[in-house]
């Protein structure tokens, strides 16, 4: 790329330099303030003359949010959800992944096709029915009605992204291994896994932010036990179309905010490797 | 252990340079699983994953499909009536129904709307991503990263607040007075636009960056020998190349902002005033949840997947094309 870079002449560069930075401000410009907004104190949020600084941070706002309910219940909550459907999605693709990529069988190509076209399957319209069944399974009002749908739909696509990770693991180590006498388990679990974990990493980004990200099953199961929620809820709660807190709308939103954003800091490089090799592969 | 354990990034750095880069490349030969034909090992590690889909993705879409040939209301749920068969019933109320073909029409408008400006905005940032040093490059990226990393719930308060008539910065910039956003049929959709298209562009940039990234220098450096201008080393070199990643990034654009629920849902508060801003997936949650109207909101569900799945067809014919290998 150096000289794609070297034939743009300098002014360009900083042409290019500054609308950057100037893009990027505009971009974490909501961010920005949804954190300012709650760290102001109630008095300025409400105003018509809406400042972007504030003098007299407060954690009003914040303290109104763990206050009200029961909201670190829900923050517990989502985090299950979030990492249990993690785990399981990551050990099932993982599995699911070195079949379609390792091995030759029939129906091997059909099923390659099916777990394409399931990722298109709107899961909304899948609602309703999901819904009756979580009745019948009395698991209605509870964290696995969350948990179950989001393995199940964030699977396709981790199967999908992991295989460009399997296949680039050369044949050659898995003849060496058991030429060395491990056992296909062994292969499995102590070679492939290891080497296939960067992948893993990337593909979670996605099936966390799914699940917790979602408000769509949270508002449907959980109906009556609100002990149950999760945070997309519990923001709701704040917000009333008459006459919505914002300041604790804004806190709240922070609050839920944070995790991913830690978490995507942390898989940041992972991510762009992977999806570099995997929507291609 | 194993004497050979080559370290991992290295070997997806070598995978992603060759075959993003669209050289020819040896055909993989067959998995071990070939010199031992009639095994049953893959199936046993396909195991988990079919059991799960079949049971919360398969059976559900079979059973959509049933229930939208069937008389399912709030008396049936709770048994006060018996389901009667309904055939197509459900459906010739739904093509009937006016209101049907408006949301359908929205629907497609938004999602090309949003779709061609999400693309537009992630291709011509990934670009500029490249054009610039490293400092004002990570400045960017985790900008971007943070608008990607926003949960949609979040994210629809937070542009709500920002275009909000009496407290939101936006209108006293624009010096806008008291007007409201989500009042207006447009504005309100409008709205909706610019949140999606804040917190999907970063995938699409990310992607196409990580694309242009991958093609090796080499390749450039003998268009630049062979005289080739910039512009010609952008439109026969690099866009040919990148033709695979921009079409798995518009398909997946496509696919998400069809199915757009949670932004309309919060910012437009359920679809608008007087449902003005439904779209299909919101349309159908409504009829199913707030009316009771299970079987109609199954048959909005049936169209949806039918009109996802012959983008997906085409997704395939385009792959196959290609020559991809599965």
């Amino acid at each position: 790329m150096n000289l794609v870079r070297g034939l743009v002449r300098r002014p360009w560069r900083l042409a290019a330099e500054v609308s950057a930075l100037l893009i990027a401000a505009v971009v974490a410009f909501p961010l920005y303030w949804m954190v300012l907004s709650a760290f102001k104190p109630a008095g300025e949020i409400e105003s018509t003359e809406p400042r972007p600084w504030t003098l007299a941070p407060s954690l009003d706002s914040f303290r109104r949010v763990f206050g009200q309910q029961e909201f670190g219940r829900y923050f517990v909550n989502s985090l299950v959800v979030a990492c249990t459907v993690v785990v399981a999605s990551a050990l099932i693709a993982f599995l699911a992944a070195t079949a379609v990529t390792r091995f030759r069988f029939r129906f091997r190509t059909t099923l390659l096709i099916m777990f394409l076209v399931a990722q298109m399957v709107p899961v909304e319209a899948l609602t309703i029915p999901l819904f009756f069944l979580m009745r019948d399974f009395g698991q209605l009002n509870t964290l696995g009605s969350l948990i179950l749908p989001h393995i199940a739909f964030s699977l396709p696509f981790a199967i999908w992204m992991l295989r460009g990770f399997v296949k680039a693991v050369p044949e050659a180590l898995e003849e060496a291994a058991y030429i060395d006498g491990a056992s296909r388990t062994r292969f499995l679990w102590q070679i492939l896994f290891p080497l296939v974990f960067p992948g893993l990493v990337a593909t979670s980004v996605f099936s966390f932010i799914s699940a917790w990200n979602d408000f769509l099953f949270a508002r449907s199961f959980i109906i009556s036990d609100t002990s149950q929620s999760t945070l997309p809820m519990a923001l709701l709660v704040f917000y009333k179309p008459d006459e919505p807190d914002w300041g604790g709308v804004m806190a709240a939103s922070t609050v839920m905010t944070i995790p991913v954003l830690i978490f995507f800091v942390l898989v940041q490089r992972r991510l762009v490797s992977g999806l570099g090799g995997a929507v291609k592969d | 252990m194993t004497p050979v354990t080559p370290k991992s990034p290295g070997v997806v750095e070598r995978r992603r340079v060759r075959v993003v880069g669209g050289l020819p490349r040896p055909r993989p030969s067959a998995g071990s699983g070939a010199r031992r034909p009639g095994n049953r090992t893959p199936w046993l590690y396909l195991a988990p994953a079919l059991v799960v889909l079949g049971g919360l993705l398969v059976y559900p879409i079979y059973q959509l499909g049933l229930m939208s040939f069937f008389q399912y209301t709030q008396a049936q749920v709770s048994g006060g009536e018996p389901t009667t068969f309904e055939g197509f019933g459900n459906y010739a109320e739904l093509f009937s129904d006016s209101q049907f073909w408006q949301v359908l029409l929205a629907t497609v408008l938004f999602a090309a709307a949003c779709v061609v400006s999400t693309l537009a905005a992630g291709c011509a940032l990934a670009v500029l991503l490249t054009r610039v040093r490293a400092v004002p490059r990570l400045v960017l990226m985790l900008a971007a990263l943070g608008a990607w990393a926003t949960p949609a719930v979040t994210g629809s308060t937070v542009w709500l607040f920002l275009f909000d008539p009496d407290f939101g910065p936006v209108n006293r910039i624009f010096g806008l007075g008291d007007y409201s956003w989500t009042y207006g049929r447009l504005s309100a959709f409008f709205l909706v636009l610019l949140e999606v298209v804040w917190c999907s562009f970063p995938f699409v940039m990310v992607t196409v960056y990580a694309g242009i990234r991958a093609v090796p220098s080499e390749v450039l450096e003998a268009a630049a020998l062979d005289g080739a201008s910039q512009w010609r080393i952008w439109r026969s070199v690099l866009t040919p190349m990148l033709r695979p990643i921009l079409m798995v990034v518009t398909i997946q654009s496509v696919i998400w902002d069809f199915k757009v629920f949670t932004q309309i849902y919060v910012i437009t508060n359920g679809g608008g005033i007087a449902g003005q801003n439904l779209v299909l997936n919101v349309y159908a949650y409504q009829q199913a949840f707030a009316s009771s109207q299970y079987s109609l909101g199954s048959a909005i569900g049936v169209v949806m997947l039918l009109i996802l799945l012959a983008v997906t067809l085409v997704y395939l014919r385009l792959l196959r094309r290609q020559g991809e290998e599965l």
